[in-house]
C-alpha cells in the first residue's frame, strides 16, 4: 500500500526543494518529451537558480479557463500559448500584466501589445500529398474534387483559425465561400490531432495545419511527400503568445523566463519542436527555413476577433448543415 | 445499508461536480435544441439497432456449441474498450472512403458507399456497443435454469413455443436495461458522432458543452446542458424500469442443457455468427494492422505510463465491483443512481471536482487517485447492469433460506454471493478494468505533466505529429485493457459451471 501511495503521489513529491519555484502553465503537447518543455527546463534552469515547473491542464482554450477557474489566487507564474483568437477574452479576464523591456520580435505583422509576448507564429494552411493536384487558391480547392478534414471551431483553435481566414480572406462574401467549399469538406473533427490522423491514414486528400507541417515529414522522418500550397488569398497568421499573471509572486523571475524564451537558443529548440517559425530571426535547417512562403498575410486582430467570432462561427455552422 | 451509502456517494459524485459548477455560473441559462434533437435521435437509433441486432447473436451463442465458442465470446469485451479515436480509424480503415469495403466494392465496380452522416454515427455507435448487448443479453440466456427447457421438450415445445415461454420473458426483462445503457452511453458520444456525423449537423449536447465550457466560459450554459444530459438519462432510466418484468423462473440445479433446435434455424445461427464475427474482427484486424509496425520503437515513456494506467485501472475495478455489489443488493431501486453517471459529461464532472478539490490542494498532486475515483464511478453503470440480474435471482432463490439459517455479511458474501454470482463477478470486473484503462476521462484536467496515463500519451503523441508511434501505444493500450478484460473474465467463468 505504501508502494502504491508512493506512486501515485510520485510527481508531487519531486519538487520539494528551497529554490524559488517559478510556475509556468502551458498547453499539453508543450511539456510531452517531443515538444520544447524538458529542453527549456534544462537550459532555463542552468543559469536561474531556480525550479521551472509545468501545469499542463489540456490544450490552450482549456488553459485560459482553468486560469479563470483558479482566479486571482493562482499559483501560476507565466502562461504559455494563448494564441491571437484567444487573446481578447484573455485579455477580459484581467488576470494578466503588462511587460517591460522585452527584446523586440520579428512576425509578418507589427506587434504592439505590451501584455502578451509572441514566441512563435505560423499560416494556417491545409497539408496535402504531392502527387494530387495542387489548388493555388481557396477558390480552386472549392471547385476541385479534394476531400478535406477540418476542426470544429467551437472546440478548437485552428478550427478558429480558419473561419477568420474565411472571413479575413473573404469578408461579407464568407458565407458564400463557405458554401462552395462545403462539397469539399469530407469530415470535421473535434482537434487537429484526429484530423491529421485522418489525413495520414489516408481517409482526406487533405489537412487543415500550417503551412510549416511540411517541415515535420522532412526532419523527423525524411518524408518529402508532403506540402502546404500557398493560396493567392493570403493565409490567415497564427501567433502563439506568452503573459506574466498579474497575481505572480515571482514577478522578476518570470520577466527572466520571457526574455529567455526569446534568445536564440529556446528560440531554435521551439522552431524544431513546436514546428511554428519562431519570433525572433534565428538559423533554422534548410527544410525548415526554404519552405515556400506565403506572399499575403491575413490577419484580424484579437478584439476584432472577439466581436466577429460568434457571427463567423453561425455563418460556417449554416453552411455546413445544408 | 451498504447499497444506501454507495448511492449517496456515487450521486454526490455524479451531481454534486454538476452542482457546484452551476454554482459558480453567473447567470445565463440555456439550451441548444437542435442539438438536442440530434444528440436523442442518434442515441435511440443507436441504442435499439445495438439491441436489436444482438438478439439473434446471443441467441446463437446461447444454443450452439463449436470451436472458438469461448474466443467468439471474450472478442465481443473488446470493440466497447477501444479509445474513441482508435475506433473510429478502425471503422474508416473499413468502411472509409479509402476502406476495405469501397475498394471491394470498386473492384466489384459498384458505387463508393459514403460512411459519413447519421448512417456512421450509428454504424459506429454499433460497433462499439452491440457486443456488450450480446453478452449481458447472453447472460439473460444462461440464467434460464436448464430444467425450463427440459420441461420444456418433454412437454414437445417446439422452438417457436420455446420462444414464447422461455425466451421472451426472459427478454422483457434484460432488453430494456441493456438498452438504456447504451442509450445513455450514446447520449454523451461526441468526437465519434461529429467526425463519422460529417460535420456540424451532427453536434451534440457534449460538443455544445465543451463549446461553452472551454471556448465561452459560459459556466451557467455548462451546468444546465450537463443537466439536461442527466434528466434526459434518468427519463430513459425510469422508463426502462416500467418495461422491465422480472421472469420469475425460480431456480435450477445449474445443468445446462443446449437447446439446439436443427434445420434451417442451424443454417441461420450460423451465418449470423459469422457476420457478427466479421462485422466486429475486421476493424480491429485493421487497428492491429496499423499499430504493430510502431511496436518495436515505442518510446520508453509509454511502458510508465502503460504502469500508471494499469495500476488505476485495478484500483478502480476493486473500488467499481465493491460498489455494484452493495448496490445491486440494494433492490431495484438503486437501478436510477446506479445509471447516472453514464449521463455525466467527464468534463463537467472535471471541473467540478476542480472547483471542490483547488482550495485545498493542487490538483495535480492528486491526478491519479482523483482519475481512479471517476474512472470507478464511470465504470459502474456497466458492473452494476452485470450483476444486477443476477444478484436479484440469487436473492429471490436463495434469500429465504440464507435468511433462515441467520447467514449475514462477510459469510453470506463468502458462502452464498461469490460462489453464486462468479461468472458476472467475473465479468464486471473485467469491463470495469479495461474501461478504466481506456478512459481518458478528467485526467487531462488535472495530469501532471510528468506523469501521463497511456491514453493521455497516445494524444500527446498524435498532437507532437507522431502518429505511427500513437497507433502502436494505442494498440498497446488495447492488448492491455484487453488481457486485463480477459484475465478476469476468465477467471469469472473457469470454475463457474453456471
Amino acid at each position: 500500500m505504501r508502494l502504491l501511495s508512493a506512486f501515485l503521489f510520485l510527481p508531487a513529491m519531486a519538487a520539494a526543494q528551497d529554490r524559488p519555484v517559478l510556475t509556468a502553465m502551458t498547453y499539453d503537447s508543450f511539456v510531452t518529451e517531443w515538444g520544447p518543455g524538458p529542453e527549456l527546463e534544462r537550459s532555463f534552469e542552468a543559469t536561474c537558480g531556480c525550479d521551472l515547473r509545468f501545469v499542463a491542464p489540456g490544450d490552450a482554450a482549456a488553459m485560459l479557463s482553468r486560469l479563470r477557474l483558479e482566479g486571482p489566487r493562482s499559483e501560476v507564474d507565466v502562461i504559455i500559448g494563448l494564441d491571437t483568437n484567444l487573446m481578447g477574452a484573455a485579455r477580459e479576464s484581467g488576470l494578466f500584466t503588462t511587460l517591460e523591456g522585452m527584446p523586440a520580435t520579428d512576425l509578418p505583422v507589427e506587434w504592439t501589445d505590451s501584455t502578451f509576448l509572441p514566441f512563435d507564429w505560423g499560416w494556417f494552411g491545409f497539408v496535402m500529398n504531392r502527387n494530387m493536384p495542387i489548388p493555388a487558391s481557396m477558390a480552386e480547392l472549392a471547385d476541385s474534387d479534394l476531400r478535406v478534414v477540418i476542426q470544429d471551431p467551437r472546440s478548437s483553435t485552428p478550427g478558429l483559425g480558419l473561419v477568420m481566414w474565411m472571413k479575413a480572406a473573404y469578408g461579407d462574401q464568407a458565407g458564400a465561400m463557405w458554401e462552395r467549399l462545403a462539397d469539399n469538406i469530407l469530415t470535421v473533427t473535434p482537434g487537429w490531432s484526429e484530423a491529421y490522423g485522418l489525413f495520414t491514414e489516408g481517409e482526406a486528400d487533405a489537412v487543415l495545419s500550417y503551412t510549416s507541417s511540411p517541415a515535420y515529414h522532412i526532419l523527423a522522418e525524411g518524408n518529402s511527400s508532403k506540402v502546404a500550397p500557398i493560396f493567392t488569398e493570403g493565409h490567415y497568421l497564427q501567433v502563439e503568445v506568452a503573459a506574466k499573471l498579474a497575481g505572480s509572486d515571482q514577478p522578476d523571475l518570470a520577466d527572466d523566463f520571457l526574455r529567455f524564451l526569446l534568445s536564440d537558443e529556446a528560440q531554435k529548440v521551439i522552431a524544431t519542436t513546436n514546428w511554428m517559425y519562431p519570433a525572433r530571426e534565428v538559423d533554422l535547417p534548410e527544410a525548415f527555413a526554404g519552405l515556400p512562403r506565403p506572399e499575403k498575410t491575413l490577419f484580424l486582430p484579437p478584439d476584432q476577433v472577439e466581436d466577429l467570432r460568434d457571427a463567423a462561427i453561425d455563418e460556417w455552422q449554416a453552411a455546413l448543415s445544408r | 445499508m451498504a447499497g444506501r451509502v454507495v448511492a449517496l456517494i456515487v450521486t454526490l459524485l455524479t451531481l454534486g461536480p454538476l452542482a457546484l459548477v452551476a454554482w459558480r455560473a453567473e447567470g445565463g441559462w440555456g439550451a441548444d435544441w437542435p442539438a438536442l434533437r440530434f444528440t436523442v435521435t442518434q442515441a435511440a437509433v443507436s441504442a435499439g439497432l445495438s439491441v436489436l441486432l444482438a438478439v439473434p447473436v446471443a441467441r446463437a451463442l446461447a444454443r450452439r456449441r463449436f470451436r472458438g465458442r469461448g474466443a467468439l465470446i471474450a472478442l465481443l469485451g473488446a470493440p466497447f474498450l477501444l479509445p474513441v479515436i482508435v475506433a473510429v480509424l478502425g471503422l474508416l480503415a473499413v468502411f472509409g472512403r479509402s476502406g476495405l469495403l469501397n475498394g471491394a466494392l470498386g473492384v466489384a465496380g459498384l458505387p463508393n458507399v459514403q460512411i459519413y452522416g447519421l448512417h456512421g454515427v450509428v454504424l459506429a455507435h454499433v460497433f462499439l456497443n452491440m457486443p456488450l448487448a450480446v453478452r449481458l443479453i447472453l447472460q439473460g440466456w444462461q440464467a434460464i435454469p436448464s430444467e425450463r427447457f427440459r420441461l420444456a421438450l418433454s412437454l414437445g415445445f417446439g422452438p417457436r413455443d420455446i420462444a414464447r415461454h422461455l425466451e421472451r420473458p426472459m427478454l422483457r426483462e434484460v432488453l430494456p436495461g441493456t438498452a438504456v445503457v447504451i442509450f445513455a452511453i450514446c447520449l454523451t458520444s461526441f468526437a465519434v458522432a461529429l467526425t463519422l456525423g460529417g460535420g456540424p449537423r451532427a453536434t451534440t449536447v457534449e460538443l455544445a458543452i465543451y463549446q461553452a465550457l472551454r471556448f465561452q466560459f459560459d459556466l451557467g450554459r455548462t451546468a444546465s446542458l450537463a443537466a439536461l444530459q442527466c434528466l434526459i438519462c434518468a427519463a430513459a432510466v425510469l422508463l426502462a424500469m416500467r418495461l422491465s418484468v422480472p421472469p420469475g423462473f425460480g431456480k435450477g440445479l445449474d445443468r445446462v442443457v443446449a437447446f439446439a433446435p436443427p434445420g434451417w434455424r442451424r443454417i441461420a445461427d450460423a451465418l449470423v455468427l459469422m457476420l457478427a464475427t466479421l462485422f466486429i474482427a475486421s476493424p480491429l484486424a485493421m487497428i492491429a494492422a496499423r499499430g504493430l509496425p510502431g511496436m518495436m520503437d515505442l518510446p520508453q515513456a509509454v511502458w510508465a505510463a502503460a504502469g500508471r494506467s494499469v495500476l488505476v485501472a485495478l484500483g478502480s475495478t476493486a473500488l467499481t465491483v465493491a460498489a455494484a455489489l452493495a448496490l445491486a443488493g440494494g433492490g431495484r431501486g438503486m437501478g436510477l443512481m446506479a445509471t447516472l453517471p453514464l449521463a455525466a459529461s467527464s468534463l463537467v464532472m472535471g471541473t467540478g471536482l476542480f472547483i471542490a478539490i483547488w482550495p485545498f490542494i493542487a490538483p495535480e498532486r492528486v491526478a491519479l487517485p482523483v482519475t481512479l475515483l471517476v474512472n470507478a464511478v464511470l465504470a459502474l453503470p456497466f458492473a452494476y447492469r452485470i450483476l444486477a440480474p443476477a444478484m436479484g435471482a440469487l436473492r429471490a432463490d436463495y434469500g429465504p433460506l440464507a435468511d433462515t439459517l441467520g447467514l449475514r455479511g462477510m459469510s453470506r458474501l463468502r458462502w452464498l454471493v461469490l460462489p453464486r454470482l462468479r461468472r458476472p463477478l467475473g465479468f464486471a470486473a473485467g469491463v470495469t478494468a479495461a474501461l478504466s484503462m481506456g478512459d481518458l476521462g478528467v485526467i487531462a484536467l488535472f495530469a501532471a505533466p510528468d506523469g501521463p496515463t497511456l491514453p493521455l500519451l497516445v494524444q500527446q503523441l498524435m498532437g507532437a505529429y507522431r502518429m505511427e508511434q500513437a497507433a502502436a501505444a494505442a494498440l498497446l493500450l488495447v492488448l492491455l485493457s484487453f488481457g486485463l478484460f480477459l484475465l478476469f473474465d476468465w477467471g469469472g467463468r473457469r470454475g463457474s459451471d453456471l
